[in-house]
């Protein structure tokens, strides 16, 4: 330990600062990774992971502080300063251009000499590809890729610009557990080259798996930095919290028998006339909560979407209590009598008006309720405080515009209100997405209170620990087609994981 | 490690920074700030001429308001700027870019002046209240064009709204130059001066313009604040999905809200034929429409301050008409004189968003 000491870290932050406007996003945090090791950084929704790696690639600048790369202070003031010092970043959302091939995406950018070399450009990508044992196929088209093959080009970009410090930002967000495990066996590899690898994240089980050590955010600042063989996910999840937290989720029996909606032969076309549903078949019964899992892009939102009327429908029919609903207008499914509550994944952009207050925001599906051409708002502003003091939202006002809240508050804002609709059925997309994890807990316990009234929940999800413990039954999409429809009693992560990517598809076919 | 050091670059010496929302009180400071500094750049300019800025400002003010003659002048120009600014301002809140204010007005103009050349033996409040309506249909027509055309086709409605400006403008010099020449005239093709009849009462000395833009300030102000088509409004235009999504039927809500866009724009075209022009003439607009896109906006799309906005361009408008003749100054010079004044106000919106931050020193 002493040895490793005096050798200087790959990358050393001391006492970085970064503010937007009146919001301390990083505050005098301390960071430091050596070569060949593997560093978790751990934190809940804000608390200013992104930020924080976003100043070492060139994205943001720090306010105050500085920045040490192989013991030289630095000064990196875009992304271009930070691949030349040998800084990588792979971001959540792939930056690729889809029509072309991997090898054409590598080597876009890149200032080499020449300008017909693409053979020793190919040659040296081959020798990557090779090194690291990836799996990839440089002359695939990017359009034809799996989720995990794209991040695979984007690693593979990186490396090729010779990075030996990587960043990878919630890279297991899309991937299936199989992805995740050869995604993990690369990072190992990469660890034994000597790269330093940063891994941001806010699943315990990963970092307990791949991590050398840990470094826990908290609101902005370095709460503890710990060795991952020393410690625990309970221990990690105090420090990320900050107090102790209970982590098990209820899972009450209901007892109704009673079919709410019936999905028959469902198909949905994008607007290309692409495919995005198939043939999708399932029902919904009362008090219960119907699991959906499956990749990003598998189909969940225009599941949810062709459900609320929003998109429409090629084929197939949509019953709620034997009538069906496919063609009518969101408005006309709302008037029929059928309150179902559909929480959008992109909260501000659909769910929400931004730049409006609670109140306003309270008004949205029932604002043209009576004759009187004037907007009442009297019971709206008594709603919108009520649900401050059950969820704890924290808001200036009920009248501030719900975008100046944090992540979490704008999504209490919103299930707040659906449930106050007292619906039947009631349709969630990634209902924690950006929650802390108190708040995740508090909304776990509420989806629960409304499946016990008899409300059916059909509960996109995107962490399938969380989908067994909760759901009564998951169905699984794979490239908008239903790869199964299982018991949370019967079955197992891997098991799931198989049935989200194509190999499930093929084995469950035969 | 050598060459590390050297790729090393320094921080740039100035960035720009974007601030959180700033409170009310904290904007009328940098807009006072922004008048001052306006004031003084201006000044210089008049430096720059040979004339004393003080005398010259003095003289813009006092012009504007030194007799009831110039009052009553100052609030002739301030009538069209002030309709039509509020008929832009529920397309805009809807984020619906009308850039067609000028010919909604035009049409305005003609489809009053219809009524005033063919009905003038109609008992006059019945023919200004037909041509009040005819100026709402016609401004509403060429509001509701565009509309139909971006719910139907997708199309581009700044485009749109803007072209159909010209098509409005070359119509007028079609009927005069046609159906409506004035016969009585000879060589120069004009329309008729509309008889005794078909001109607007004037209260107060002033065309009745004024009372109509004051009900349509109040008017705008509870229905964009207080009406479910406010409301919708308001949703529309911050994200039609969740328009779509809270049940709205938003093709609906476009079509009506740019027809009355283009109604009350359309009011404007009618107030100034037939009370201040008595005719129809190709100046009826005369750059008013894209004038009150500028008000509209610098008021943050508040009816009130609209008004009092429009009321402060007037001023100025109306002070530099002065200036110009009292120092004998050519009407370029009050031209540059007015838009150094306005870059300043405009430019200063920038520091309401954003902020400098300067490098430190190390």
């Amino acid at each position: 330990m002493e040895n490793m000491k005096k050798e200087a870290m790959a990358i050393e932050l001391k006492q970085i600062t970064k503010t937007f406007g009146t919001v301390v996003a990083n505050n005098k945090i301390d960071l430091s990774v050596r070569q060949g090791e593997i560093l978790a950084l751990l934190g809940e929704n804000g608390s200013g992971k992104t930020t924080l790696m976003n100043m070492l690639s060139g994205i943001y600048k720090p306010d105050s502080g500085s920045i040490l790369i192989n013991g030289n202070a630095v000064t990196i003031n875009s992304p271009e300063d930070a691949i030349a010092l040998g800084v990588g970043m792979i971001h959540q959302h792939f930056k690729l251009v889809d029509a072309l091939p991997a090898t054409d995406n590598i080597i876009l950018g890149v200032k080499d000499k020449g300008i017909f070399l693409k053979k020793s450009r190919s040659e040296k990508i081959a020798e990557i590809i090779k090194r690291f044992g990836l799996n990839l196929d440089p002359e695939k088209k990017v359009y034809q890729m799996s989720v995990s093959e794209k991040q695979t080009v984007e690693i593979l970009k990186v490396l090729y610009r010779k990075a030996d410090i990587l960043i990878l930002d919630e890279p297991t967000a899309v991937l299936t557990p199989q992805e995740t495990k050869r995604l993990f066996e690369i990072l190992l590899l990469m660890k034994k080259e000597g790269c330093a690898v940063i891994i941001i994240t806010h699943k315990l089980n990963e970092v307990m798996e791949i991590s050398d050590r840990v470094t826990i955010l908290r609101k902005g600042e370095s709460v503890a930095t710990v060795n991952t063989a020393s410690t625990n996910a309970q221990e990690l999840t105090e420090l990320m919290v900050g107090r102790p937290v209970e982590l098990s989720i209820e899972h009450p029996e209901t007892y109704f028998d009673e079919n709410l909606l019936e999905i028959h032969h469902l198909t949905v076309e994008d607007e290309e006339g692409i495919n995005m549903l198939k043939d999708i078949s399932f029902n919904l019964n009362r008090g219960e909560i119907l699991g959906v899992a499956g990749v990003a892009g598998s189909g969940q939102k225009e599941l949810c979407e062709s459900i609320a009327g929003l998109l429409p429908v090629k084929k197939g029919a949509i019953l709620y209590h034997n009538e069906n609903i496919v063609g009518k207008t969101p408005n006309e499914i709302i008037k029929m009598g059928i309150s179902m509550s559909f929480i959008p994944e992109d909260r501000l952009g659909m769910g929400l008006a931004a730049s409006m207050g609670m109140v306003d925001n309270m008004l949205l599906k029932k604002y043209n309720e009576g004759k009187s051409p004037f907007v009442s708002k009297k019971s709206a502003r008594e709603l919108a405080k009520r649900l401050v003091e059950q969820l704890d939202i924290v808001t200036p006002s009920v009248d501030t515009p719900v975008r100046r809240l944090s992540g979490g508050n704008v999504q209490k804002v919103l299930l707040g209100r659906e449930i106050e609709s007292e619906p039947n059925v009631l349709i969630t997309a990634y209902a924690v997405r950006g929650l802390d994890i108190n708040s995740s807990y508090t909304i776990y316990d509420s989806l629960n209170e409304q499946k016990k009234k008899g409300v059916g929940v059909l509960f996109i999800g995107e962490d399938l620990d969380v989908m067994l413990e909760l759901c009564d039954r998951i169905m699984v999409l794979c490239h908008g087609r239903v790869t199964g429809n299982v018991d949370t009693k019967h079955i197992t992560k891997e098991q799931l994981g198989l049935l989200m990517t194509d190999a499930g598809t093929k084995k469950g076919g035969v | 490690m050598g060459a590390l050091g050297s790729r090393t670059k320094q921080e740039p010496f100035i960035r720009v920074v974007k601030k959180t929302e700033i409170s009310i009180g904290k904007t009328f400071l940098l807009s006072l700030f922004a008048l001052i500094a306006a004031i003084m750049a201006g000044g210089v300019f008049i430096l720059a001429i040979g004339q004393n800025p003080i005398d010259v400002y003095i003289t813009i003010v006092k012009g504007a308001w030194r007799s009831s003659i110039a009052t009553k002048g100052t609030i002739k120009i301030a009538i069209p700027l002030l309709i039509a600014a509020i008929g832009i301002t529920p397309a805009f809140q809807m984020k619906f870019w009308n850039i067609g204010a000028e010919g909604q007005i035009i049409m305005g103009g003609i489809f009053a002046t219809y009524f005033a050349l063919n009905f003038d033996y109609l008992p006059h409040g019945i023919l200004l209240l037909l041509m009040f309506v005819a100026g709402m249909v016609g401004g509403g027509i060429w509001g509701l064009l565009p509309a139909v055309f971006k719910t139907r086709f997708g199309t581009n409605e700044t485009l749109f709204t803007l072209m159909l400006n010209y098509i409005a403008l070359y119509m007028i010099r079609f009927f005069t130059e046609g159906p409506w020449r004035d016969p009585a005239s000879s060589g120069f093709p004009k329309i008729a001066t509309f008889s005794e009849n078909a001109r607007l009462d004037r209260i107060f000395g002033v065309h009745a313009g004024w009372l109509i833009g004051l009900v349509l300030v109040a008017v705008m102000f509870v229905y964009l604040k207080y009406t479910k088509h406010g409301y919708e409004i308001s949703v529309v235009g911050e994200s039609i999905n969740t328009a779509r999504y809270a049940g709205m039927n938003v093709k609906r809500i476009v079509l009506r809200t740019m027809f009355i866009s283009g109604a009350i724009c359309g009011i404007a075209g009618m107030t100034q034929v037939t009370g201040a022009a008595y005719t129809l003439g190709e100046g009826v607009a005369g750059g008013v429409g894209f004038t009150a896109i500028t008000v509209a906006w610098l008021s943050k799309l508040n009816p009130v301050i609209i008004l009092v906005v429009s009321v402060l361009f007037s001023m100025l408008d109306k002070g530099c008409s002065v200036m110009q003749s009292t120092f004998g100054l050519s009407s370029a010079v009050s031209g540059i004189l007015q838009g150094i004044i306005l870059f300043f106000i405009l430019g200063f919106d920038f520091f309401t968003r954003y902020r400098f931050v300067f490098r430190k020193a190390r």
